[in-house]
């Protein structure tokens, strides 16, 4: 790849009081490619997210959108550079249903200039959209006027993770996006996962299990204690390669 | 719901409106977000009865409830904001007063508009302060709004010596709280306008749906990038707002500003509220249920008084209410 990157974040480092849980990690994502960031756990793969999501401000490094170089000061500001992610809290609201969760801060109005100006909520269109944004991701929802707290862990997740997928028209970062879910379901976010990836979008997967990064990841990095200690192309390793990378048995770096 | 009928929501993607109430009846507790008007429904019914005789289903005093439920109906949709968001506001009977003062001070020496204006602009800034204090010093807002109750209680008993202001401005009075349309009390019509607002702003208003986020899971709504800080304060400044407003009613009203004037108002709000279907930890809020509260306990304020129970029972009476309904409401929040 040859191209700018969609994405670089260049020596990343973040520390907690003493902990330091990122030291000068670099990371690059590609249009059209999935990118897995594998490591044990608390090795720094949610904090890198974190890092890029805008949650939280590295301590130290860059980090550039297709090419240009931005402090990603607050979640907004993530979304607005088009980089949407699916944490692992999955950030839903509970108590809203699955149109206005996934039009959240991102709300239709209606009523012209003064609508606009006072948000004035077009309910019918947002909800038209979310159906028919579900059903070309082929997501499957009983009922998009029931609040996603009474959903299932699966459908919670799908819900998050179409969010991501169609508004994420560059960047998506997913962490641990099939925790919850079951084979049938699984199946699916790779699918969707596959989708993306072929559309162009530039993917970053957080995940545990190494037969989803063999299935659909381009390549893969690996963090051992805050450091980066193996950046592969997914075809040429072995699961074993990747499992004494993530132990720190191994590592390329 | 039918296997056919998930297949044809999957095709179209939009059930039929019945369908879709039918399946939130079913998933959502469709049922217990009615409890608030079967119980006022309930409480009518056995007052009409019980105290039949001594006029309770009789115009002036139907008219009187509705009288006197109209500064708490209003309280009462300002604090359903604050506590969708989070957050609770414990000032707004000091706010009451406050406002009251501002408005009569005011309103002699130049006219009923900017009475109505300073003693509003009084209130927001309470707001404002009790959300930025909150908000920026991460204080929790009981503990926040329980210190402004203090200032601002003291402020008002110092403004004239514990001694009430009298006003004397027929437009102001007729406006809000003496007057009427015709028979219509215009406090009735207030409670249906500042009702119909909150009700709007709640449910049909980005910023409604923005601090119920918020309140729900703070967290969450930051990472999809709400200012979630900005929120709970403007959920903040609604609460005093409102209080304000409520003040500018009784003053209206009684014709007088006074220091203690909607002092104990505190928990009969937080009750209506709650049982009006809002949940005290934030994440969901009813404002018609909060209007409805509101009616209840001026309902059962007027019918204890009706079977001749003193003032001191009344209290107990409301206090045994009020922990009826956060029990319910804190059930309620376990099983979501």
């Amino acid at each position: 790849m040859s191209t700018t990157p969609a994405l670089a974040a260049v020596g990343i480092s973040k520390s907690f009081r003493a902990v330091q849980a990122l030291k000068d990690v670099s990371i690059e994502l590609h249009h059209g490619r999935v990118t897995a960031l594998l490591g044990d756990n608390g090795a720094g793969k949610s904090t890198m997210v974190k890092c890029l999501a805008g949650i939280y401000q590295p301590d130290a490094g860059s980090i550039f959108v297709e090419g240009t170089e931005h402090r990603i000061n607050s979640s907004r500001h993530a979304r607005e550079l088009g980089i949407e992610t699916v944490h692992q809290a999955l950030s839903v609201i509970d108590p809203l249903d699955v149109a206005e969760n996934l039009f959240l801060n991102r709300e239709k109005t209606r009523g012209g200039w003064l609508g606009e100006r006072i948000g004035l909520l077009d309910k019918r269109r947002m909800r038209e959209e979310c159906a028919a944004t579900l059903s070309g991701l082929d997501i499957r929802i009983p009922s998009l006027r029931r609040s996603v707290g009474s959903l299932s862990g699966g459908q919670r997740q799908a819900v998050a993770i179409g969010r991501a997928v169609a508004w994420g028209q560059k960047i998506v970062l997913l962490d641990e996006p099939a925790a919850a879910l079951g084979v049938e379901q699984t199946q699916r976010v790779l699918d969707l996962i596959a989708n993306m990836r072929d559309q162009g979008v530039a993917v970053l997967l957080i995940t545990h299990n190494m037969d989803r990064v063999l299935a659909v990841c381009d390549q893969a990095i690996v963090l051992y204690q805050g450091r980066k200690c193996a950046e592969v192309d997914v075809p040429d390793v072995t699961k074993d390669d990747l499992v004494s990378f993530i132990t720190g048995a191994r590592g390329t770096g | 719901m039918t296997r056919r009928s998930i297949q044809r929501q999957a095709s179209t993607g939009l059930p039929s409106p019945v369908e879709a109430w039918i399946d939130r009846y079913r998933h959502d507790g469709g049922l217990r977000r009615f409890v608030v008007y079967f119980a006022f429904a309930l409480i009518l019914a056995t007052f009409s009865i019980i105290l039949h005789d001594d006029g309770f289903l009789s115009s002036s005093n139907l008219l009187n409830i509705g009288r006197q439920a109209a500064p708490i109906a209003v309280m009462a949709v300002g604090m359903a904001f604050a506590l969708a968001a989070g957050e609770i506001d414990l000032s707004v009977g000091s706010v009451v007063a406050l406002s009251s003062l501002v408005a009569a001070e005011m309103v002699g020496n130049h006219g009923f508009l900017v009475g109505l204006l300073a003693a509003l602009g009084a209130s927001v800034l309470v707001g404002l302060v009790n959300g930025l204090i909150t908000v920026k010093v991460r204080i929790p807002s009981f503990l926040v709004t329980l210190g402004m109750l203090g200032i601002i209680s003291g402020i008002a008993r110092n403004w004239n010596d514990l001694q009430s202001l009298p006003i004397r401005n027929d437009r102001f009075s007729g406006l809000f709280g003496a007057g009427g349309l015709g028979p219509v009390s215009s406090l009735l019509i207030w409670i249906i306008v500042v009702g119909g607002l909150g009700h709007i702003a709640l449910h049909h208003l980005r910023w409604g749906r923005h601090v119920l986020s918020t309140g729900a899971d703070r967290d969450a709504a930051n990472a999809v990038g709400i200012n979630t800080a900005r929120v709970k304060i403007s959920a903040l400044v609604a609460s005093a707002t409102a209080a304000g407003f409520a003040g500018v009613l009784l003053a209206g009203r009684l014709s007088i500003g006074r220091h203690d004037l909607g002092e104990d108002y505190l928990l009969t709000v937080i009750a209506a509220v709650v049982i009006g279907g809002t949940n005290l930890f934030g994440g969901r809020a009813s404002v018609i249920g909060a209007v409805t509260g509101a009616l209840i306990m001026a309902m059962l304020n007027n019918g204890l008084i009706l079977m001749g129970l003193e003032v001191a029972d009344q209290r107990i009476a409301r206090g045994v209410i009020i922990i009826l309904a956060v029990a319910l409401s804190m059930r309620e929040a376990k099983e979501s």
